[in-house]
């Protein structure tokens, strides 16, 4: 099991500088954690430009409560819990009803059977430079109930630990590995029927 | 004794994060070794991780961090 990973030194630093005055230093505060805080967004809101807004939005509120923080989580957990926040809250404002996903199967069901494989055991990382990829890859998070690509966004996106997901959203661990169980699973169910297919065309080119 | 194939399918998640006990670990792994369709549920799974935890997986929009500390410097210009 990974530890909780303990705050950076600089960071700390980096903060007493701030609070004494030295606002400049906010950015080297944040840039480290600037994906973080959009990807938590996009999870949430599924919208690009709406994302963007609530990163942005996100840095200014970090900055103007940077004396709540309190140093006992990571920074970057404390910045990506406001993200969350900010994002809920639009969302709600946008008062969308958001149509959960369709009732997927999910392991604990026990008519449960995982997708079978024809030919995806392996796909190189370089085919990530493929905009086809990665479109499949926000295709498949973005189906997922909001509740496990919350989850699985922290986890395995960010890769924060089970501990620190936990916290961001205010769940148990053993609620954490539920989810992300039926997280994980859902989005190789959707990828192999969607990249095996994919993958099969090109090689049959 | 073996575990069957529901139980690695409600496993899989904890074995990947090596957070299953040993006992259990390795009558997971007996179970892979001759198991096609556990086997390959566990690489693809494992595949997916890999993916996904790529930072070219999800991708920032371009000039988005310039955008980010125009905007942030806009704040500081105004509250100074």
């Amino acid at each position: 099991m990974a530890t909780q990973p303990q705050p950076r030194p600089d960071e700390h630093a980096l903060i007493e500088r701030i609070r004494a005055g030295d606002s400049e230093a906010f950015y080297d505060l944040v840039r480290p954690h600037e994906r973080a805080i959009y990807v938590t967004a996009y999870s949430i809101l599924q919208d690009p430009s709406e994302a963007e807004d609530v990163a942005q939005e996100t840095v200014l509120k970090a900055f103007r409560n940077l004396h709540q923080f309190r140093g006992e989580a990571r920074f970057g957990t404390w910045l990506v819990t406001i993200a969350i926040n900010e994002s809920r809250m639009r969302l709600r404002s946008r008062q969308r009803v958001r149509l959960e996903s369709l009732d997927a199967a999910v392991p604990d069901d026990p008519d449960y059977v995982p997708i079978q494989l024809r030919d995806w055991r392996e796909i190189p990382s370089q085919t990530l430079e493929r905009q086809e990829l990665r479109e499949a890859l926000t295709r498949a998070l973005a189906a997922l109930n909001d509740k496990y690509r919350e989850v699985l966004v922290l986890r395995d996106v960010q890769l924060l630990s089970v501990a620190e997901t936990a916290e961001i959203l205010g769940i148990t661990p053993g609620n954490v590995k539920v989810r992300l169980l039926r997280a994980r699973l859902q989005m190789r169910d959707r990828l192999v029927t969607e990249l095996g297919g994919w993958h099969l065309k090109r090689k049959g080119k | 004794m073996e575990v069957s194939c529901h139980e690695i399918w409600r496993e899989i998640s904890n074995y990947l994060d090596n957070d299953v006990d040993p006992r259990l670990r390795e009558r997971m792994e007996q179970h892979f070794a001759h198991c096609r369709h556990c086997a390959a549920l566990l690489d693809s799974t494992h595949n997916v991780l890999v993916l996904i935890g790529d930072n070219r997986a999800f991708a920032l929009p371009a000039d988005f961090s310039k955008r980010l500390y125009t905007k942030f410097a806009a704040h500081l210009a105004a509250s100074r």
